[in-house]
């Protein structure tokens, strides 16, 4: 069953086109996150679905319904924000009751809820406290209690971990992702964190200047992504590129900017003959061997005893890292050979970015 | 007090005094004085009886004429000391005076009258408070209507000052619409027309509002100040948007929003403009005296203007009458001077 | 050698607003951080205010719920602002224009229908004089006595009092103790109303006053101060000075305490002496602010009427009829009521107050920006 879809929804700031017509149906009962860098419009599509801001072309609905012309009030969604926008005149507990006293729900029943709530979070002897004197994650806890008192259709979270210390965030994720399993309802969670993204969700969307890139499961974005973008965006550490052009010849026979060469598999690419394209290979895959086909200048190494990394330079320049478990031998200034077994190449279109598969 | 000199004289870097430090203390203490004096000498001299106020030159507390009352006469007599002649050193009353001479009697011996010459006599006094001056006051002159309607028309602007105020000053803060720039300036133009110069036309609109003579003619033109806008957009603006938008998720409407949210939250900025609207409306003269011209409907300034008129030489109620007015604003003062000073520097004080 | 007003002892700047958005990141946006002074404001109270507008406002409620369907968010901004829009418009706009219509219009009629028009008429009676500077020349000599009156007394007042609050506050910017103790002594009489401040030193000057008793113990002589035309416009001079510098007090050292302390450190550093700082630093610095203070001691100075009019009554003679009172009298206590005339004189004011006011949004901005 559906719980959101969007066809087509655009936003323009008076010229400025921020969202450029997206398309994503969102299923219900699932852990959405839209992920992208700073700037690409996460925020205001997740405002757009909220009711906050209006839509300038295109549709949403919710629930079946197209909810376009429907309020932000009336569209059943709770919302948590990055600012937590706790009340902050009001104590705890008048936070999670202002939105069922606004419809109207009678006090005990309200009492209860809250209660419950904060039972569930944690902050039962918080409820008497005003915001200003809780801690950060005291804070977003009572914004997120907020949000489930009203028993929403659907959360959405606008970055709500970002205020938080990298502890506290690995923390409040995990309980983020219980809460959902708890109350299995639809969320869609904004970050521009791709950890917080792979680690939580069931399906990522990932956005750029305003349009979808790629929208599926953590660990399908990761092995086959769409195109440059998505590629270098998921993974950590990021995904060494190295460009070069498919011989005019033979098209298994890949010749690198740096003037070495490379065979790709016979099978599994759609690359032709003459193509500019880039190879992506992760810097786990990638390890040091004496017949590897790419030269690579070592600029620095880290040694964190479970693993190492290695950064280096190809000849014409690009970064490689190479990620490798256990201790490694090799030192500053080396000069080694890289390869890759064939299977963990991804190759794209230099132009489009696009990924060259066979379908 | 050595210690109290010690801490004034002491500089913050707890060096010694230069001659500087002596100068700035002498100037500041010269400008207690002259900034304090007149007021204390003020409300000393409201304490101090018709009689007492005649006196040249004058005492610096209010002193009584000591009185005694005496069987056989009707009214209290006024006790003298002796200081020369034949009954010097005695108490007496005094029963009549004649030129030079005075007729006498002594209170232990009522029978006998003596006579005294008046140079050999000092009025016997005490320190004594007249509060008949402010007693007299609440009988006489209707105090109680002028201080009712200055409470009333400072109350009532205030209030709708600051209800209307706070609401164009929210509509300005948080709303993107067409036209807001246009009414950022009108509120500006505003700042550009005081009062005293659209005086005829002013009164024009009141009168044909039937609130000529009226206290709603002070009440509802006084409202219309522009400082208020100003002072709550410039506080609201800091107030972060997503409170709006979560209150917004929490299906509170828009006036829900103003009033439990915006105006809680502007609740120091609405405070100091209160404060200020009090004190403007408390002040009030030129408009009160055009548009209130029956002495049932003065305001507290009116009736001591209109009474140092009348009352040239009654100035044991006239300056009760001034303590009196004076008095709710020295009190607010007081109290709150720290964020009065705060409103009136970050507005302008218009 | 120190300078009394050098160098500034505290760095908290005056006017304390802003704070807040440095905050806001690592608060949340959960308050919006009030200058410390306004926090003290709120607490117990405003939950009681609360309580008490509450049954209003849920009241208003339903209306406004119904407006909101109608309009939208954004449209009900307008709801918002129609009382003040209202309030504004008609007395304040409105006025303006009818301003113009009694300037232009005769007789002692207020209905502006039974008015006959008479053009520039109430101008050229103001303006009509043989010799401008003679008021006696003048066929309205009231006015231009008002007029020289006004001038001499803006001239004399803004120059008195901006001086001595510039001495007050660089004294108070210096290591004074006490000093928020000495800053509301200064500021009391800012308080108090123009009649009260009237009738205290009315009382303090009386024939038999205060002063007259000390200036005849020190053997000076007393005199009797508001007979004599001169001697009551210098205290009327002295009066409005009294009331109204503890406010340019003020600002002027919110203006000396926002000049940065390394400013100073520097100068010391460059060998300069007290004096050299003050006159080279501090007064440059202080520019701004002080032109600003100018430009509002002008505005209030030119709009004198309340504490004049309640110490003298403008008088003896015209000796401090100053030109608000003009135009009070001339539309109001007089008869017959000349509104024509008023409202043509006090059309004369506003040209300059519109002048003074623009130069004053002039000077803030450059000081913004600078
Ligand atoms: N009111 C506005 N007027 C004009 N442009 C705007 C407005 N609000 C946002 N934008 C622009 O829209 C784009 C998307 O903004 P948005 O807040 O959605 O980014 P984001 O993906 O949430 O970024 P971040 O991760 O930094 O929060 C930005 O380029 C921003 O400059
Ligand atoms: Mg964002």
């Amino acid at each position: 069953m559906v719980a959101i879809e969007l066809r087509d929804v655009r936003k323009a700031y008076g010229q400025a086109e921020v969202i450029k017509g997206i398309d994503l149906s969102i299923a219900h009962g699932e852990f959405c996150v839209f992920v992208g860098p700073s700037g690409c419009g996460k925020s205001t599509l997740l405002r757009m679905i909220s009711g906050l801001e209006d839509i300038s072309g295109g549709e949403i609905a919710i629930g079946g319904e197209v909810v376009n012309r429907i309020p932000a009030a009336d569209r059943g969604l709770a919302m948590v924000f990055q600012s937590y926008a706790l009340y902050p005149h009001m104590t705890v507990r008048q936070n999670l009751s202002f939105g069922l006293e606004n419809i109207n729900t009678p006090k005990p029943e309200i009492a209860r809820k809250v209660d419950e709530v904060a039972r569930m979070l944690q902050i039962e002897q918080l409820l008497d406290r005003r915001p200003k004197d809780l801690s950060g994650g005291q804070r977003q806890r009572v914004a997120i209690g907020r949000a489930v008192v009203r028993e929403p259709r659907v959360f959405l979270f606008d970055e709500p971990l970002s205020n938080l210390d990298a502890e506290l965030r690995v923390d409040m994720r995990g309980e983020i992702a219980a809460l959902h399993r708890r109350l299995e309802n639809t969320m869609i969670y904004v970050t521009h964190d791709q950890v917080e993204a792979m680690t939580m969700a069931d399906k990522i969307a990932v956005l750029r200047l305003g349009k979808l890139e790629q929208f599926g499961r953590p660990l399908d974005l990761y092995n086959t992504p769409a195109n440059l973008f998505v590629a270098g965006f998921i993974g950590s550490p990021k995904m060494n590129f190295i460009a070069g052009q498919v011989d005019t010849n033979d098209r298994t026979l890949m010749r690198l900017d740096t003037g070495e060469t490379l065979r790709l598999p016979v099978t599994g690419f759609a690359q032709r003959a003459g193509e500019k394209v880039t190879l992506g290979i992760r810097p786990n895959h990638l390890c040091a061997s004496d017949d590897g086909p790419v030269t690579v200048h070592v600029r620095s190494v880290e040694q964190l005893g479970g693993e190492s990394y290695v950064y280096g330079q190809t000849a014409t320049g690009s970064a490689i890292t190479v990620h490798s478990p256990g201790q490694t031998r090799i030192g500053l200034g080396d000069t080694i050979r890289v390869g890759a077994p064939e299977e963990e190449i991804h190759l794209f279109d230099s132009d489009t970015g696009l990924t060259l598969r066979e379908a | 007090m050595g210690r109290t000199w010690e801490f004034l004289t002491a500089t913050r870097g707890g060096a010694r005094l230069h001659w500087t430090d002596w100068a700035s203390y002498g100037y500041l203490f010269l400008g207690v004085f002259l900034m304090f004096f007149p007021v204390v000498w003020l409300v000393l001299s409201s304490f101090k009886t018709e009689a007492d106020l005649q006196r040249y030159p004058p005492t610096f507390l209010p002193y009584q004429q000591q009185t005694i009352t005496l069987d056989g006469h009707a009214d209290p007599l006024p006790l003298f000391r002796i200081t020369g002649g034949e009954h010097e050193g005695m108490i007496l009353a005094q029963l009549r005076r004649v030129g030079l001479q005075a007729q006498m009697i002594d209170p232990a011996n009522p029978e006998e009258r003596l006579q005294v010459s008046i140079r050999d006599y000092e009025r016997l006094e005490r320190f004594s408070l007249a509060t008949e001056n402010y007693s007299d006051l609440f009988g006489r002159f209707n105090f109680l209507l002028y201080f009712w309607n200055s409470t009333f028309i400072t109350v009532m602007a205030t209030l709708i000052m600051l209800l209307t105020n706070s609401m164009a000053a929210f509509a300005l803060s948080k709303y993107r619409f067409r036209g807001r720039t246009v009414v950022l300036l009108l509120v500006i133009g505003t700042l550009m027309i005081p009062q005293t110069v659209v005086l005829v036309p002013l009164f024009l609109i009141v009168s044909e509002l039937g609130m000529f003579n009226s206290l709603w003619g002070v009440i509802i033109p006084g409202a219309a100040t522009p400082t208020g806008v100003f002072l709550l957009r410039q506080y609201m603006l800091t107030i972060p948007d997503e409170i709006l938008d979560a209150a917004r998720m929490d299906k509170a409407s828009e006036w829900k929003i103003y009033w439990r949210i915006i105006l809680p939250l502007s609740a120091p900025a609405i405070a100091v403009l209160a404060i200020l609207a009090i004190m403007w409306r408390w002040n009030d003269f030129l408009w009160p005296l055009i548009v209130l011209t029956q002495s049932e409907n003065f305001t507290l300034q009116l009736a001591l203007n209109s009474f140092q008129g009348e009352l040239q030489t009654q100035w044991s109620s006239l300056l009760a009458m001034t303590v009196l007015t004076l008095l709710p604003i020295a009190m607010v003062f007081m109290f709150l001077q720290k964020y009065i000073a705060t409103g009136i520097a970050s507005t302008g004080g218009k | 050698m120190r300078w009394p007003g050098w160098p500034p002892t505290s760095r908290r700047r005056w006017p304390t607003r802003s704070k807040g958005v440095a905050e806001t990141k690592g608060q949340g946006a959960t308050a919006p951080a009030p200058p410390p002074e306004m926090t003290a404001l709120r607490g117990a109270g405003d939950g009681f205010a609360l309580r008490l507008i509450s049954p209003v406002m849920r009241l208003v409620e339903i209306p406004m719920i119904a407006l909101q369907r109608l309009l939208g968010i954004n449209r009900l901004a307008w709801v918002f602002l129609a009382p003040n829009l209202l309030l504004f418009g008609l007395f304040a706009f409105l006025p303006v224009i009818l301003n113009v219509a009694y300037a232009t219009t005769g007789g002692a009629n207020v209905m502006l229908a039974d008015r006959p028009q008479i053009g520039m008429g109430n101008f050229e009676r103001l303006l009509d004089c043989a010799n401008h500077l003679d008021p006696n020349t003048c066929r309205e000599d009231k006015f231009w006595r008002a007029v020289w009156n006004t001038l001499w007394f803006v001239t004399l007042q803004v120059g008195i009092m901006v001086g001595f609050s510039l001495l007050t506050a660089i004294v108070l910017n210096g290591k004074i103790r006490a000093r928020g103790f000495f800053r509301s002594v200064f500021f009391f009489p800012v308080l108090l109303s123009p009649v009260v401040v009237a009738l205290i030193w009315k009382w303090m000057l009386q024939r038999n006053g205060v002063l007259n008793a000390f200036l005849d113990w020190a053997g000076i002589g007393g005199y009797n101060w508001l007979v004599d035309a001169q001697w009551a416009f210098a205290w009327s001079v002295f009066l409005s000075v009294w009331a109204h510098m503890g406010f340019y007090t003020l600002i002027l050292l919110a203006g000396l305490q926002a000049i940065p302390r390394d400013v100073y450190e520097a100068a010391t550093m460059d060998r300069a002496s007290p004096w050299r700082a003050f006159r080279r630093i501090t007064l440059p610095l202080l520019a701004p602010t002080m032109l600003v203070v100018l430009v509002l001691a002008l505005i209030k100075g030119v709009q004198t009427f309340d504490e004049v009019y309640a110490f003298t009554g403008g008088g003896p003679g015209t000796a401090t009829t100053f030109i608000i009172q003009y135009i009070y009298e001339e539309g109001f206590a007089g008869s017959p009521r000349l509104f024509g005339l008023s409202a043509a004189a006090s059309l004369l004011v506003a040209f300059v107050l519109v002048v003074l006011t623009l130069v004053q949004l002039w000077v803030n901005r450059k000081s913004v920006d600078g």
